[in-house]
């Protein structure tokens, strides 16, 4: 994540109401998952962006673990999603949410 | 499951792997509001 990018996040979810926000990843591997998620947890671990020291503990998913899946209408996860369910590394994503969530 | 509705959505997307476009249609869907969308490139 650049750090343009980090502070414009770190606006908006100043700015809105942080109890009803929800991160959704489309991330492709378990690195990205788990430097994003990183970030956006527990600041940017790189201490080079606006989120430095910054822990905003947002509620992390991707697209591709099943309780997202199953709260997504059966058509529209199939169109916007399709292949890329079978593409992506689910495993290692998941290993990764895993991981972060339980630090 | 979990309950996307009501909430507010950041999607973060990636060209590599699921764009931001592809999240927002999903989330929405589910009934959540999306006030964050982005597809990150590291090429």
């Amino acid at each position: 994540m650049d750090l343009e990018e980090q502070g414009t996040i770190k606006r908006v979810v100043e700015g809105s109401e942080r109890s009803r926000m929800v991160v959704l990843l489309g991330t492709p591997n378990k690195g990205s998952t788990t430097m994003i998620a990183l970030t956006l947890t527990q600041g940017d671990p790189s201490y080079a962006g606006p989120l430095a020291g910054v822990p905003l503990g947002l509620p992390i998913h991707h697209i591709l673990e099943p309780e997202v899946r199953e709260a997504i209408p059966a058509d529209v996860y199939a169109r916007e999603i399709g292949p890329l369910e079978f593409v992506l590394d689910a495993t290692g994503i998941s290993a990764a949410l895993k991981d972060v969530r339980a630090r | 499951m979990i309950d996307l509705k009501d909430k507010l959505v950041l999607a973060l997307g990636e060209r590599d792997g699921v764009p931001g476009p592809a999240l927002e249609a999903c989330a929405v869907s589910a009934g959540a509001k999306v006030i964050y969308s982005a597809t990150q490139c590291f090429a």
